[in-house]
């Protein structure tokens, strides 16, 4: 199945981000034009993981042009002066190559998992299309419907993500994160050839770019390719994010959806949340250990309160992404078993949240949440590209290597009174937004 | 040429290389392939036991699905809490999974947790409690699914799909069952599968990790020792998709329509497998290069999923595609597709197409191993199929091995849209089908 593109990749990268560890042992340097290069050696297979990311996502987009940083994702397939279109995916494909490339809201970036020697091959390529790229008015129309086709099937005919996509822009004031991804409709129509340009090449350039290859290399090895290909591009002055930021949130918000094609109700409050870099970052790993002691598994408080206790839910849980750039959220949901309205299963989440906060979380329920992400290190190592995915994200979005490497201890580290603490902070009914997707035409 | 030489020295020493496959028999008979890695201190096991969903009992399909969610959910004198708070402390990953031949499960574990992963792992197949609270729990949620499957276009066309090609057949019934039919399954039923279903006879074993042979062989026989020799009997007869193809329409009010197609295709045991293998990824295969890919996507911007696929079920073959476009363009898309699939019967691939295929095909094959589980997961599809031990450096030959005589026979003799079923979910324009 072919994801070049967004909403996959991304679920993938949350999925993992929870996985890292004090385990990869990067190893980076800067070349001579900005672009910073990490290295995470994985000697088990003569394989590679070539990927870069830009420091660039749909959050960065110019006012009216959402969109665009996906659109010109798909369109850095359509070739350059050096190789014309289709030669990329079709030397790629030839020499036993997989690739692919996503688009988030913090960044974009681009990947192929290759034998070792071929790994020269594609640097040659990904660096010539970090700033070679022709587009023409014929190459992008189809890619366009291309586009439009993705919206299509990943919005459009998915109540939740039509929803989600409201939610969004009740939840965010004034930040960029409340435009999605891939963009609104009316304005990936009118995205021209001029705007996609100027946004390349204001954002792509080496000083904005982060090369991490992952596998059967070392440091020593990369670093002449590096500069071979990366290092002989030209120094350009990259923008700085300068992104609207969010107001004090004041009022609870609700949004709703009836469609005839909800065959199964579902309810989720979000409550906006500090990050790693956003509002009061210090609490952003006792929200990580708090969100898998309430609702990350099937022993956690939510799971087992509303799910097996009360039988109220077929499902609830807890989901928490602390390593946004901007502000994070804190979302919990729940989905009914049948015959139960959602202001019943409203009030019991109510009920069990306000227990939290009167009592906090249970010790062992921590302990087991610590074991738990501490495993996942170990666990991420194994895979040839973990390092790489977590490692990219985490620069491309600001943060640094010690953050990723050092995310063990700081969770290790985490108290029940800071976890008690994080809940206080961010457990506000009265600013989130409730979120509640049911059937047309029937009484939640 | 530079490229052939290093495709030959990819060819050989690359798999042999990244994955040594050792069979490990254990002193009480049973048998695993083991990948022993003692890189980082964990494991994967895959196993499966053949006989799946399409032997569940008519009017209890989904018995083989709620088997796999509630084995997990309590065992021994560990109800469902105890159970799954000791996989959390310990960090395991202990799961199963029904297919439509064959009854999965994996358990991921760090090296240290190794022996308490096989216990627990021995617990749930041969001791699972099946209470009342965690059956009557994952029935709900396995109802859930289904409806929200039951709006979901694409869900909407492969159940479509399959009962359109194969009536009568069990391959014709959901995996999962329908919410009537999973309503039926009593404890006594889950009881039963396990007795009948869960025996040596069926189970073939995949690992890969810390642990040595000698090691292994003890906890083979600490784990699966104690099943029952034999499963039940069953048979379930071989089938093939309609020699004519047709066309069924499903309304659905969506903005784009969900397109499926589908033909017979080869068996894995065929001889010519490997021959649809490589036409099938010129066609319309895993990379952005297919014939369909480039036509339906790259040319005419008609979708942004588009693909075909060889899905060799154990008694049927089948040659399946989909596509997602507008409700406005599916006559469009459904007129390339099927003059794509005409065009390769008539005029078959060339030399190029096919050199090309077998570069990507033969390059790509090691970077399928890019963790435990995934090795472990080939080295169970390898028994299963009858592979052979030494199939990760014979299978790169079995690809080069293909001529381009072979591919354009078996396009020609097997290929046909007046063969394919098609199945469109949607409000779709431009096409003339029956409603169903």
């Amino acid at each position: 199945m072919f994801t070049r593109s967004l909403l996959l990749a991304l679920l993938a990268l949350t999925l993992a981000f929870r996985a890292e560890a004090k385990i990869f042992d990067p190893e980076t340097f800067h070349l001579a034009n900005g672009m910073q290069v990490v290295v995470v050696s994985n000697h088990r297979a003569p394989v590679v993981t070539h990927m870069v990311w830009y420091k660039v996502g749909a959050a960065d987009e110019p006012p009216g042009k959402s969109g665009i940083a996906h659109f010109l994702e798909h369109l850095m397939f359509k070739g350059t002066e050096a190789f014309g279109p289709g030669v990329f995916s079709q030397t790629v494909a030839r020499n036993g190559g997989r690739e692919n490339a996503f688009t988030g809201h913090d960044y974009t970036g681009y990947y192929q998992t290759i034998a070792k020697d071929r790994l020269e091959t594609v640097m040659r390529m990904e660096a010539d299309r970090m700033r070679g790229l022709v587009l023409e008015a014929d190459i992008i129309e189809p890619e366009r419907q291309v586009v439009l086709e993705e919206r299509r099937q990943r919005v459009d005919n998915e109540p939740s993500a039509v929803l989600r996509e409201h939610v969004s822009a009740a939840l965010y004031l004034n930040h960029p994160y409340r435009i999605p991804i891939i963009g609104w409709d009316h304005e990936v129509a009118a995205l021209s050839v001029e705007d996609i340009l100027a946004f390349y090449r204001r954002w792509y350039a080496p000083a904005n770019a982060i090369l991490v290859v992952a596998g059967d290399i070392t440091a020593e090895e990369l670093r002449p390719l590096a500069e071979t290909y990366y290092g002989t591009l030209p120094q350009v002055d990259v923008a700085t994010r300068a992104r609207p930021t969010e107001p004090p949130q004041k009022a609870a918000r609700t949004v709703e959806f009836r469609h005839e094609r909800v065959g199964q109700p579902s309810w989720s409050r979000i409550f906006p949340a500090p990050s790693h870099q956003s509002g009061d970052s210090r609490s952003a790993y006792a929200l990580e250990v708090l969100s898998e002691a309430l609702g990350g598994t099937a022993t956690s408080r939510l799971y087992r309160s509303l799910v097996i206790d009360k039988r109220l839910a077929v499902s609830a849980g807890v989901h928490y992404d602390g390593d946004r750039m901007g502000p994070a959220e804190f979302t919990v949901y729940a989905s009914p078993r049948p015959g139960v309205s959602l202001e019943d299963l409203e009030a019991a989440v109510e009920a069990e949240l306000a227990a939290v906060l009167a009592e906090g979380i249970d010790e062992a329920a921590i302990e087991r949440a610590r074991a738990g992400l501490l495993a996942d290190a170990v666990y991420a190592r194994d895979s040839l590209s973990a390092g790489a995915r977590m490692l990219g994200a985490a620069l491309a979005r600001g943060l640094d290597v010690e953050h990723v490497e050092t995310w063990p201890e700081r969770i290790e580290a985490v108290t029940k009174a800071e976890v008690d603490a994080a809940a206080r902070i961010v457990i506000h009914p009265g600013r989130a937004v409730t979120a509640r997707l049911l059937p047309a035409g029937k009484e939640g | 040429m530079r490229l052939l030489v290093f495709l030959a020295f990819l060819l050989f020493t690359l798999p042999a290389q990244a994955v040594e496959v050792q069979r490990v028999v254990s002193k009480g008979g049973i048998e695993a392939w083991l990948v022993e890695d003692h890189t980082n201190p964990m494991l994967a096991l895959r196993f499966a036991f053949r006989g799946g969903a399409g032997l569940d009992p008519k009017g209890k399909e989904g018995l083989t699905t709620l088997a796999a969610s509630t084995m997990d959910e309590g065992a021994e004198n560990l109800d469902s809490r105890a159970f799954q708070t000791r996989l959390e402390e310990l960090a395991l990953t202990l799961r199963f999974e029904a297919g439509r031949d064959g009854f999965h499960g994996r358990v991921k574990t760090l090296a240290k947790h190794r022996d308490e992963a096989f216990r627990l792992l021995r617990l749930a197949l041969t001791q699972p409690r099946f209470d009342d609270e965690p059956v009557e729990r994952i029935r709900a949620q396995i109802q859930a699914r289904l409806r929200r499957e039951s709006t979901d276009p694409d869900e909407v066309a492969s159940k479509a799909l399959f009962a359109a090609l194969f009536p009568g057949h069990a391959y014709a019934r959901p995996v999962d069952g329908t919410e009537e039919s999973l309503s039926t399954v009593t404890r006594d039923d889950l009881r039963a599968f396990v007795t009948r279903r869960i025996a040596r006879d069926n189970l073939v074993i995949g690992v890969v990790g810390d642990v040595t042979p000698a090691q292994l062989a003890i906890l083979l026989d600490e784990t699966f020792g104690s099943l029952p020799t034999k499963a039940s009997s069953w048979a379930l007869p071989d089938t093939t998709a309609p020699a004519k193809g047709a066309t069924i329409v499903r309304d659905l009010d969506v903005a784009q329509s969900s397109i499926r197609f589908a033909q017979r295709g080869p068996l894995r045991k065929d001889p010519d497998f490997y021959t649809a293998f490589v036409l099938n990824h010129i066609l319309g295969g895993g990379s952005f290069n297919s014939r369909l890919y480039q036509e339906v996507r790259e040319e005419r911007g008609l979708a942004y999923s588009v693909g075909s696929y060889l899905y060799p079920f154990d008694h049927a073959g089948l040659w399946l595609g989909s596509a997602g476009t507008a409700n406005a363009r599916v006559g469009e898309t459904l007129s390339v597709v099927t003059a794509e699939w005409s065009l390769m019967a008539e005029k078959g691939i060339g030399a190029t197409e096919l050199e090309d295929a077998k570069r990507y095909l033969t390059g790509s094959f090691p970077l399928r191993f890019s963790s435990s589980d995934r090795i472990a997961r080939t080295l169970v599809a390898m028994q299963l199929d009858d592979l052979g031990v030494d199939y990760l450096d014979k299978r790169n030959g079995y690809i080069e091995a293909v001529t381009l005589e072979q591919v354009n026979a078996l396009a020609k003799d097997l290929l046909d849209p007046a063969r394919l079923t098609w199945v469109v979910v949607g409000k779709p324009d431009g096409i003339n089908g029956t409603k169903k």
